[in-house]
């Protein structure tokens, strides 16, 4: 009876123990990550990582999905804090979330989306000569990997599923370029930025395809915040993100990225992605 | 030519010729079955590769998800290419059309399009697929092709999807085919660098004592070797009782060889005994003759002198003839007495001074107890003529060794010396008259005592070697009955 005694008053000392310890320890932010970078690099992330934990001064999660889809569902579901999306899936949710900051790279916060086609291929010359093709997407939410070339086809009055003989998503804009080089696709639609850096890291990849025609600039994909975040630590994590070019440890994690830094960003910059959006929507 | 060799050749060449052809079969044989049982450990591994791609690829067909497909047939080429030598060379999944889905090699192979067209032997494999109605893995061999195929359908709810396709390069298994084979010569030729030299040791040793029987059977002819040189090989085994039949062979030819010897001396002995006999009683009736007139003539006693003189000397002639016939002409004397010991000693008794004169020792044995149905003289006189002749063979302080003895049926007498042996050519006319070596003696000693010996049934033998010279008479002891 006493001994019983005493593993209750053991346990429950115990319990109290860990709650004041979880109460104690700050609740950590939560950060989507996308394929819209190289997201293979866990050593990378991991460093980012720690940076922006020492810069927040609370623990950071970074949540890696395969799919935009599985990250937006996660933001709008509140079990994220913040994720860097692609443009596209921005403007479909922005009832649920606000732009938070937008990378900077090559000196603007916009790229481009490559149309790209495997090296041994020297006739095309646009989107319009891959007629019966095989045609590889990255993610059916991605701007530069679907929406992009889907309203290129939009404007020679196509569609995908008929203008190609088949089509197929990869789940990353680094496989578009892998299965473009291998052949198993005879074009493809990827993120200029990730190509750009697939050039720079892997030339042995990129130098089996050959880039067609870059399309008009659209807004760099952005981080964003959920509508029901803190306004504080919104303001924190932009703030950290924007303060990544003032140091060292910052310079060289935006040297990996080959970013030059994020800037707080204006929604305008996605406009063309939105009206890219209705025209196929009304059609 | 590989007849005539010698069994030292013969057997180690056969069991070498048997010891490599048994290497090379059993060798063959590891080897083939080695080939087999890779093949199938390749085939195996392909089947059960195969299960695994089929499953998890069709989801992917399932949902078209062409990417996450071909990042799985993509997989097992991930590994370094040593790593896998079962190593597919390309995987096709064609769906139910038979068109491809996607492959390892898109180049190739593209999406959509019909494998026929890129080589004949896909035409072949894919009617092989259609009529595959199975939902295992299959292996399929397609006669004049380099490759072989494993097939496995890719079924969903009962419902065929498709089919995964692993085509193997035939030459994939030389490589380690080549790897065992290598190891299996080395063995090999371990294996018969120790039995090939066991071999030539043992089949050397048992065709040494062939060689040397037949060696030894081939000095044969003019002599007939001696056991020592022949040095055979001894046991109870084949030849063993070849060698053995092969000396008893020798020995009885060898006696044979001696009986016919002997034979052919005592034939001879006895033509010139007949002869002698012949001449003798010839001569006799002249000779009684003119001995007759020469006593008659003396008994007038009328001549001169000079007459007397002659007759003299030509009746000493006559007489010295008459003794030589008379010794040529040996005739047992049947009025003898059985020989007693007294006889023996007498013997003993009369040649002593002429041992003396010569300073020779005589060691007389004397086993003789009692009388004996012999005729008394002629024992002694072939006692003494052997004594005699011994006696005058020794050197001065020589040594003479008389022993008489008997047992049931015959009379022995021994007569040893120490002098000069006799040579072997003189040997075989050692009886015959007048063929003494010797100075002085008429050269009918011997001779009258083998007609002796003859006449008593008995057997005379002669014995000589450097230091000793062995007489041995042997008398049967049976009644005289003439």
């Amino acid at each position: 009876m006493r001994l019983r005694m005493r593993w209750l008053v053991l346990c429950w000392a115990l319990l109290m123990a860990a709650n004041t310890w979880a109460a104690q320890a700050p609740t950590p932010i939560r950060i989507g990550l996308t394929p819209v970078f190289l997201d293979d690099q866990t050593a990378f992330v991991n460093t980012w990582r720690v940076y922006l934990e020492s810069r927040l001064k609370r623990p950071v999660v970074f949540v890696q999905r395969a799919s935009y889809r599985e990250i937006t569902d996660l933001m709008r579901s509140g079990k994220l804090d913040f994720a860097w999306l692609c443009g596209y899936p921005y403007v479909r949710n922005k009832q649920f979330i606000n732009l938070l900051a937008v990378p900077v790279y090559r000196g603007k916060p916009v790229y481009h989306s490559y149309l790209i086609v495997p090296a041994s291929d020297r006739q095309t010359r646009s989107i319009a000569d891959l007629r019966g093709k095989v045609f590889a997407f990255s993610d059916p939410d991605s701007n530069s990997g679907y929406l992009a070339p889907a309203h290129d086809l939009y404007l020679l009055q196509e569609r995908p599923n008929t203008f190609f003989s088949k089509t197929f998503y990869t789940w990353s804009h680094r496989k578009v370029v892998e299965a473009v080089a291998a052949g198993l696709a005879q074009g493809g639609a990827v993120d200029g930025y990730i190509w750009d850096m697939l050039a720079l890291q892997h030339p042995e990849l990129t130098a089996q395809t050959r880039v067609v025609s870059e399309s008009a600039e659209f807004g760099f994909p952005p981080f964003v915040a959920g509508k029901a975040v803190a306004p504080a630590d919104t303001a924190a994590l932009r703030k950290a993100l924007i303060a990544m070019t003032q140091d060292e440890e910052g310079q060289k994690l935006l040297r990996n990225l080959h970013l030059d830094g994020f800037v707080a960003g204006d929604d305008h910059l996605f406009d063309g992605i939105i009206r890219m959006m209705r025209a196929i929507a009304d059609k | 030519m590989f007849r005539d060799l010698s069994f030292r050749y013969k057997i180690p060449l056969r069991g070498s010729v048997l010891v490599v052809f048994t290497a090379l079969v059993v060798t063959a044989s590891l080897m083939f079955r080695a080939y087999d049982d890779l093949k199938r450990d390749v085939l195996l591994n392909s089947a059960s590769m195969g299960r695994v791609l089929a499953h998890t690829i069709t989801p992917t067909i399932v949902h078209d998800d062409v990417w996450r497909a071909y990042e799985i047939i993509n997989s097992p080429f991930q590994a370094t290419p040593d790593a896998n030598l079962n190593q597919a060379e390309e995987i096709l999944v064609l769906d139910a059309r038979q068109q491809v889905y996607v492959s390892t090699h898109p180049k190739q192979y593209p999406m959509l399009s019909d494998p026929a067209r890129v080589s004949p032997d896909l035409a072949r494999l894919q009617q092989a697929i259609v009529d595959y109605r199975g939902t295992e893995p299959k292996s399929i061999e397609l006669a004049g092709s380099d490759k072989f195929y494993m097939v496995t359908p890719i079924i969903s709810d009962g419902v065929a999807l498709g089919s995964l396709v692993m085509g193997y390069s035939r030459s994939m298994f030389l490589p380690r085919f080549y790897d065992i084979a290598r190891r299996a010569i080395i063995m090999t030729l371990l294996v018969l660098a120790v039995l090939l030299p066991m071999n030539w040791y043992w089949a050397w040793r048992m065709a040494a004592p062939l060689t040397q029987l037949a060696r030894c059977m081939g000095r044969v002819g003019q002599t007939l070797p001696d056991d020592l040189e022949c040095n055979l090989y001894e046991s109870r085994d084949e030849i063993g009782q070849v060698g053995m039949a092969f000396k008893r062979m020798m020995g009885e030819l060898k006696d044979r060889e001696n009986l016919e010897k002997q034979m052919f001396f005592s034939e001879r002995l006895a033509a010139v005994g007949r002869l002698a006999a012949g001449i003798a009683h010839e001569i006799n009736n002249p000779l009684g003759g003119m001995l007759n007139a020469i006593s008659t003539f003396k008994k007038h006693d009328n001549a001169d002198p000079q007459t007397a003189k002659t007759i003299s000397l030509l009746e000493r002639g006559l007489l010295q003839i008459k003794d030589i016939i008379a010794a040529l002409l040996v005739e047992a004397k049947f009025q003898s007495h059985p020989l007693t010991v007294q006889d023996l000693e007498d013997t003993r008794t009369l040649v002593l001074p002429d041992a003396h004169r010569k300073a020779a020792k005589l060691a007389w044995e004397n086993d003789i107890l009692d009388t004996l149905p012999l005729p008394s003289t002629l024992v002694r006189q072939i006692l003494i003529n052997l004594l005699l002749n011994a006696i005058q063979a020794v050197k001065p302080q020589g040594r003479v060794h008389c022993h008489i003895y008997r047992d049931s049926d015959s009379l022995t007498l021994l007569i040893e010396n120490d002098g000069k042996h006799i040579a072997t050519e003189q040997l075989a006319y050692l009886f015959e008259p007048f063929a003494s070596g010797r100075e002085g003696g008429h050269g009918l000693g011997l001779w009258v005592t083998y007609q002796i010996v003859q006449q008593l049934k008995g057997e005379i033998a002669v014995q000589s070697q450097p230091g000793e010279t062995r007489f041995i008479v042997t008398l049967p002891l049976v009644e005289q009955t003439a």
